[in-house]
């Protein structure tokens, strides 16, 4: 079942961390079935599946955080240490997890030698000398007396790598690390990583974006279901052979949009020279005009002010200047609830701060914007609810074990999909749609890509805004941001994708 | 971050912000309180003549003394993320049991008429005890801390009247007393003990490898976790020194007033936390310096005294208290929104 293709670099010295057969099973769910993987010195090492394909459980095998039931792990050639010896693990192997694990009020200098001070009574001079020492040394470019709540989440990621290599860990478990980084700091993760593979050390390497793997990893692992499907150099197999072991058989195929909206369609949503100061991307004298049935795509680099165009046609920034119309009238600035009645889905970045209530059911959160419209005197009819609930579940492909399953409790993909719903079922003239795959599995992917481009064909206007080039594919025009600005529209597909990028990064064509 | 970092970042990392910028504007917050205790001083002078007086001060510290060892005892809980509602239950628990004790039966004694270093065991017993049993609680058995000592706060008041039947204990013997009444070069010695607590606690959370532990627990309690710290064994300690602390800041109140009343930490727990946030604690942990937490109790006692000088009625003193909350909460919302 297995199949492995032998390959790759540095073969002669022990593998920084070698897991062998191994099994575990959460009460019925087999999590893992005897996968072995081994991350060798100088390598780094992907290992790819959906959500749910175990990948997390490995991860926290590898970390010492739970004892696999069958099968062995030896890390730098010697037999892993017993669960309770942090200090050892912590030697041996370091995770980067998505949620960053900086302790967000203390300064930089502090988190790297967090609980690891030389003397019980701490020199700050001497703490601050040692961490500026550490970052020195491994190249990186970081000023360790801020307080790591002041860093962007890439500067984070450094401190917790740099923390880790300081602590004498060789080996490195990166998780989704570029799910909240601009491409340009992906640019310079990905040249660190190339560093400390070139200085011997070993990164497994976690990603829902396979083109990063070809451009960083050296092999790659694939996850399905709990079973090892495939290890192999990623040059002996291409993107649709991983695809086919992550996803099994039944491959969706991402949808294209064909037609270009009529120019004769009529007007949903006018920006007129926008301009807001905001911290987390400015904008200047943007105007838009989106007609129903087109998907635009407003591509930018964070902090380009893509997002932020979005958050004020949603109502939760108010412009400085300039104005949103939507379908010919200007919401009330600043209220949330005024640009919603008007018509304007939403769908934000942060899905876990702003997206869905966690605690309450898939159905509520569904038909939170239109309980108006289900209730008589303010009492929910749950037979209306189940019936719209139900139909939306259904085009989502919603997988929950019924619609009372707290949203809390679904996997990422699915979540995603309750969110996207959500700003559906108001049934909106324009939907504002942030980065809405970000850290989501191929297969959730594919279906609420499907599921935006139906919303356009039946008339919606759709602004998608998002630097990821799979979302991207839905557009059927693009208008590129940089520094706050339009600086570039693509009116017609086909277009090219390098250009687009290009034009992103700040770059002339 | 922003376009500012995009563009300096051409030249293959992003620019630092200036440290210096914020590290001033950190200590900014532990001085907000500065100008407002000034702006006391001023005003309880032009208004009452023996209010800038030495004698005058010296009652402020007295009074000040026991509310700032529990404010220590509270900020420590509330920076590892918790809270612990019970401390003024303790504070008037502890001595209550540590006088009956020790005074004869028919002082409301027990009766055993132990000696009064017993007594003081007893008193500290009492206090890390109950701390222990909350941290254990909390952590251990995973109770949200709000509602577990907001129980432990009823129970332990509740006994506290009980034992006396609501009645007040007098006649200690003076050893019992000393801390609470004597003073060393003409300063209360509580007040002395509250400012060694102060500092030794300002230190230790400052320089100790265990306070910056507490930080990091505070802050990001699964980072402290993946970087060793021995998270639960922290906070349980914290709970116990917080007890303990409180059960000898209730010693001295009861020293200076020479008794132990069925109702004395009543209400406590509110002035304590106020004093705590308006010195810049947050309340959801990691974040905050007992410098701070010194102002907020300096200004709420100077507040106390220039409200009693000055012959407020009694039964407006709470509301004035309030009013003062209040206003050092929205000066410690303005100079946030400076920060940023």
């Amino acid at each position: 079942m297995n199949q492995h293709i032998p390959a790759g670099p540095a073969d002669d010295e022990p593998a920084v961390a070698e897991a062998q057969g191994i099994s575990k099973a959460f009460g019925p769910t087999r999590a893992l079935d005897s996968v072995s993987v081994d991350v060798r010195v100088g390598e780094c090492h992907a290992l790819v599946g959906r959500n749910g394909a175990g990948k997390s459980t490995l991860v926290s095998i590898l970390t010492g955080l739970s004892r696999p039931d069958r099968g062995e792990v030896r890390l730098q050639g010697q037999p892993a240490p017993p669960l309770g010896d942090r200090a050892t693990w912590q030697q041996r192997v370091a995770c980067v997890y998505q949620h960053s694990k900086v302790v967000p009020t203390l300064s930089v200098a502090e988190n790297l030698f967090l609980n690891r001070f030389d003397r019980r009574v701490i020199s700050w001079r001497r703490v601050r000398a040692a961490a500026q020492q550490v970052i020195d040394e491994w190249g990186f470019d970081l000023d360790v007396g801020l307080l790591a709540e002041n860093l962007p989440v890439e500067q984070r990621q450094i401190v917790e790598i740099a923390r880790a290599l300081s602590i004498g860990s060789r080996f490195l478990i990166l998780d989704e690390p570029t799910a909240s980084l601009e491409a340009r700091a992906v640019e310079r993760l990905f040249g660190h990583i190339r560093r400390l593979n070139a200085t011997g050390v070993g990164v497994l390497y976690i990603s829902h974006h396979l083109e990063e793997i070809y451009r960083i990893c050296q092999r790659v692992t694939v996850l399905r279901d709990g079973r090892q499907i495939v290890t192999g150099p990623v040059a002996a197999l291409d993107q649709s052979a991983i695809v086919d072991a992550m996803v099994g058989s039944a491959v969706v195929a991402v949808a294209q949009a064909g037609t270009t909206a009529r120019a004769e369609a009529a007007v949903r949503l006018r920006v007129e020279d926008l301009s807001v100061r905001s911290a987390s991307g400015p904008v200047e004298q943007v105007s838009l005009v989106l007609r129903a049935g087109e998907c635009l795509g407003l591509v930018g680099l964070r902090g380009s002010g893509n997002a932020t165009v979005a958050d004020v046609i949603a109502g939760l920034v108010p412009p400085d200047a300039g104005q949103v119309l939507v379908d010919g009238a200007p919401p009330r600035p600043g209220g949330n609830d005024s640009s919603r009645t008007r018509g304007v889905g939403y769908v934000p970045e942060d899905r876990h701060a702003r997206g869905f209530v966690a605690l309450m059911g898939v159905d509520e959160n569904l038909t939170l914007p239109i309980l108006g419209a289900l209730s008589r005197l303010g009492i929910i009819s749950s037979r209306r609810r189940e019936s719209v609930a139900s139909d939306l579940r259904s085009r989502l492909s919603i997988v929950s074990s019924s619609g009372r399953q707290p949203v809390g409790e679904l996997s990422g993909g699915n979540q995603q999909k309750v969110v996207v719903g959500r700003a559906l079922v108001s049934k909106p003239s324009v939907l504002v749609i942030v980065s809405p795959t970000t850290g989501v599995d191929v297969a959730s992917k594919a279906v609420l890509l499907k599921v935006i481009d139906e919303a356009r064909q039946d008339g919606i206007a759709v602004l998608l805004v998002s630097d990821d080039l799979e979302e991207l594919r839905i557009a059927t025009r693009l208008l590129v941001m940089v520094r706050g600005r339009v600086v570039r529209e693509f009116r017609e597909r086909p277009w090219d994708d390098r250009d687009a990028i290009a034009a992103a990064e700040g770059l002339v064509a | 971050m922003s376009q500012s970092v995009v563009r300096q970042t051409e030249g293959g990392s992003p620019a630092a912000p200036a440290a210096g910028h914020r590290i001033s504007l950190q200590a900014l917050r532990e001085l907000t309180l500065l100008p407002a205790i000034a702006g006391v001083l001023i005003a309880g002078g032009l208004l009452n003549s023996s209010f800038l007086t030495v004698s005058n001060f010296i009652d402020v510290a007295q009074f000040s003394a026991a509310l700032g060892t529990v404010v220590v005892a509270e900020s420590l809980v509330l920076l590892v993320g918790d809270l612990d509602l019970s401390l003024q239950s303790i504070y008037g628990l502890a001595p209550l049991v540590a006088a009956w004790l020790i005074v004869p039966q028919s002082q409301l004694g027990q009766g055993a008429d132990l000696p009064p270093a017993v007594g003081l065991l007893a008193l500290l017993a009492v206090g890390l005890g109950i701390g222990l049993f909350n941290g254990v609680m909390i952590v251990k058995g995973r109770f949200n801390s709000f509602i577990f000592t907001l129980a432990m706060l009823i129970l332990l008041a509740g006994i506290q009247q009980g034992i006396v039947s609501g009645n007040t204990i007098y006649a200690m013997p003076s050893s019992f007393v000393y801390l609470g009444s004597a003073a060393w070069l003409g300063v209360p010695v509580a007040a002395w003990v509250s400012g060694l607590i102060f500092l030794a606690a300002g230190l230790f959370l400052r320089y100790h490898r265990t306070g910056r532990a507490i930080y990091a627990i505070g802050g990001n309690i699964e980072a402290a976790r993946a970087a060793g710290i021995q998270v639960d064994r922290i906070k349980i300690g914290v709970f116990v020194v917080a007890g303990g602390l409180s059960a000898v800041a209730g010693l001295m109140t009861a020293g200076h007033v020479d008794a132990v009343t069925a109702n004395q930490g009543n209400n406590l727990i509110f002035t304590v936390f106020a004093a705590a946030v308006i010195g810049g604690i947050s309340l959801d942990g990691g974040r905050g310096r007992i410098l701070g937490a010194f102002t907020g109790v300096v200004l709420l006692g100077l507040v106390q005294n220039l409200l009693v000088l000055s012959q407020v009625s009694t039964f407006w003193i709470s509301a004035a208290d309030g009013a003062i909350i209040l206003a050092a909460l929205l000066l410690a919302r303005f100079v946030e929104g400076i920060r940023r």
